[in-house]
């Protein structure tokens, strides 16, 4: 089986070949780095994605925090994770980096806070 | 009238990473002048990752991306202003600003322009039709989703395969939208293969190239659009119509860099980039006004957009020591396959990184640098696509510093 892929894992999107032989072995080219190796073997066997969304914050000068996985999760789960972080709230200071949910559905990611937002000041 | 080495004009990414070099090659006396109450320019709403592994080597978000440089100018105590809009730049680099304050005047030794760029309307692409609410461009709708918590709307059409057209499907198929379709007017899609890939591919939603929206309809609120296959001259084709019933139409149809304070300081500009006329230094066609970022071409990857301010703030450095820089005589001129390049204008004396883009997608062809007809620098390229801006370093000891130089793709 031979799949044409575009590779996600950087803006570069390199066109990979990837080959699966009788025997389950994959090989991949095309790829400018070893990342694309690892995407293209993943396609093939379990497809992984990172999402991004944001949170309410309370009493922040800005009325949203952006979050998102500390590394990606199957793809399928993507919409289950989208439910899980909806509806959080999060109290103002928040920092990048705050996790805002630990092991995520036990999928081994943390939902992690990208943006600082202060506390409103008077 | 207060006076300053630098004024850098916006807080973004090539702003910032401006400002940093600047204070890291010992040029102290600098102010960044940011029109939105933040630094961070267009990253603060860019909430997806993906950015950074070029430069970090690891991959971040936009507002996580910014951070790292809005650290940098915190730590180095460089001075910067927010809710202030620069209003004019003369050629003699006097600043006025509106500032909450009240007006600012500077006048400073060297200007570094870096106010990125802004989206094209439904005005710009003259869709014909009606003129009710739903209809935003792709970074309107992102500011409102991502940064104000509100959400545009639930049956989504999108115009323009731009990469922040294709962001925003996915961005709004999460948040519960049912994004019908992308339609891209170009026979290729202007955005980046990967987010056709995480973006579209993933949640099922259809891109057709060669379609365009030929009709708005609705009163108050968008009801519905008409979209009509083009053809090879970008033409609807009579007969081809479809309506799609939507209650929102995103535009992701281009950007254009911003440059109406750059035209009143007297800086010329290349109708074919949209960006100032820069040579290797990014220095304007004004001595001492230099511009980097999305100004001056527009960028696919925030990475060399902070690589190229830096490589800016070295010149801007030397200028300040120096007085001035080497003219630079010599024009870079390309052929019918080349859209644009920066630099446009080289001394022949030193290294540079050219940019450039393809007009059209090509495959298995060599981007060949040359003066006289003898190769100076070359790039094989398995594809080459208008969405990807692509780089090649030039070495000053190849260069004739007589001559012209030459861009041409060969196949």
């Amino acid at each position: 089986m031979v799949r044409e892929l575009t590779c996600i894992m950087c803006p570069m999107g390199c066109d990979l070949t990837a080959e699966k032989d009788e025997r389950g072995n994959i090989t991949v080219t095309g790829n400018t780095c070893p990342r694309g190796r690892e995407y293209a073997m993943q396609e093939l066997t379990a497809p992984m994605r990172n999402i991004a969304t944001s949170v309410l914050v309370e009493g922040g000068e800005l009325p949203l925090a952006s979050v998102r996985l500390d590394g990606p999760i199957p793809r399928e789960r993507i919409f289950d994770v989208m439910q899980e972080i909806k509806g959080r709230k999060v109290k103002a200071p928040v920092q990048i980096g705050d996790v805002l949910i630990e092991n995520v559905l036990g999928l081994g990611r943390n939902v992690v806070i990208t943006k600082n937002v202060a506390k409103r000041g008077r | 009238m207060r006076e300053i080495d630098v004024a850098i004009i916006g807080g973004g990414p090539a702003g910032l990473a401006a400002a940093v070099r600047l204070y890291d090659m010992g040029i102290r006396n600098i102010l960044i002048l940011e029109r939105e109450h933040q630094l961070g320019g267009i990253l603060r709403q860019c909430i997806h990752d993906g950015f950074g592994l070029a430069r970090f080597g690891e991959t971040l978000s936009g507002p996580e991306y910014a951070q790292r440089f809005i650290d940098e100018v915190q730590k180095k105590e460089i001075e910067y202003m927010t809710d202030v809009t620069v209003l004019s730049i003369s050629e003699d680099k006097k600043i006025v600003a509106a500032s909450t304050a009240g007006l600012v005047e500077l006048q400073a030794k060297a200007v570094v322009l870096t106010m990125g760029c802004r989206e094209r309307t439904r005005g710009a692409i003259s869709i014909p039709g009606q003129r009710p609410a739903g209809v935003y461009t792709a970074g309107v709708a992102q500011s409102y989703i991502n940064l104000q918590n509100k959400m545009v709307g639930r049956e989504v059409v999108i115009l323009g395969s731009g990469d922040i057209g294709m962001i925003m499907a996915r961005r709004m198929t999460l948040e519960g939208a049912h994004v019908q379709a992308v339609f891209e007017v170009q026979p290729y899609a202007s955005g980046l293969p990967r987010n056709i890939e995480q973006c579209l591919h993933d949640y099922d939603i259809p891109l057709y190239l060669s379609h365009t929206v030929t009709e708005i309809k609705g009163r108050d609120r968008l009801e519905a659009v008409v979209v009509s296959q083009v053809d090879e001259n970008m033409q609807p084709i009579p007969g081809t119509e479809k309506e799609y019933r939507c209650d929102t139409l995103i535009l992701s149809v281009g950007l254009i860099p911003e440059n109406e304070l750059s035209l009143g300081a007297g800086v010329e500009l290349d109708a074919r980039s949209r960006g100032a006329v820069v040579d290797e230094y990014h220095q304007t066609s004004v001595p001492g006004i230099f511009a980097a970022g999305n100004v001056l071409q527009v960028h696919d990857l925030v990475d060399f957009v902070s690589m190229e301010a830096e490589n800016l703030a070295d010149s801007v450095a030397a200028y300040i020591r120096e007085g001035g820089l080497k003219p630079c005589t010599h024009a870079v001129v390309t052929d019918g396959n080349v859209t644009h390049t920066i630099p446009q204008r080289i001394s022949g004396e030193c290294d540079f990184k050219l940019s450039m883009r393809v007009r059209r997608p090509m495959r298995d062809c060599t981007i060949r640098l040359s003066q006289n007809g003898v190769t100076v620098s070359e790039k094989k390229m398995r594809k080459a696509l208008p969405a990807e801006m692509i780089q090649i370093p030039v070495k000053a000891e190849k260069l004739d510093q007589n001559s012209d130089l030459e861009v041409s793709v060969v196949w």
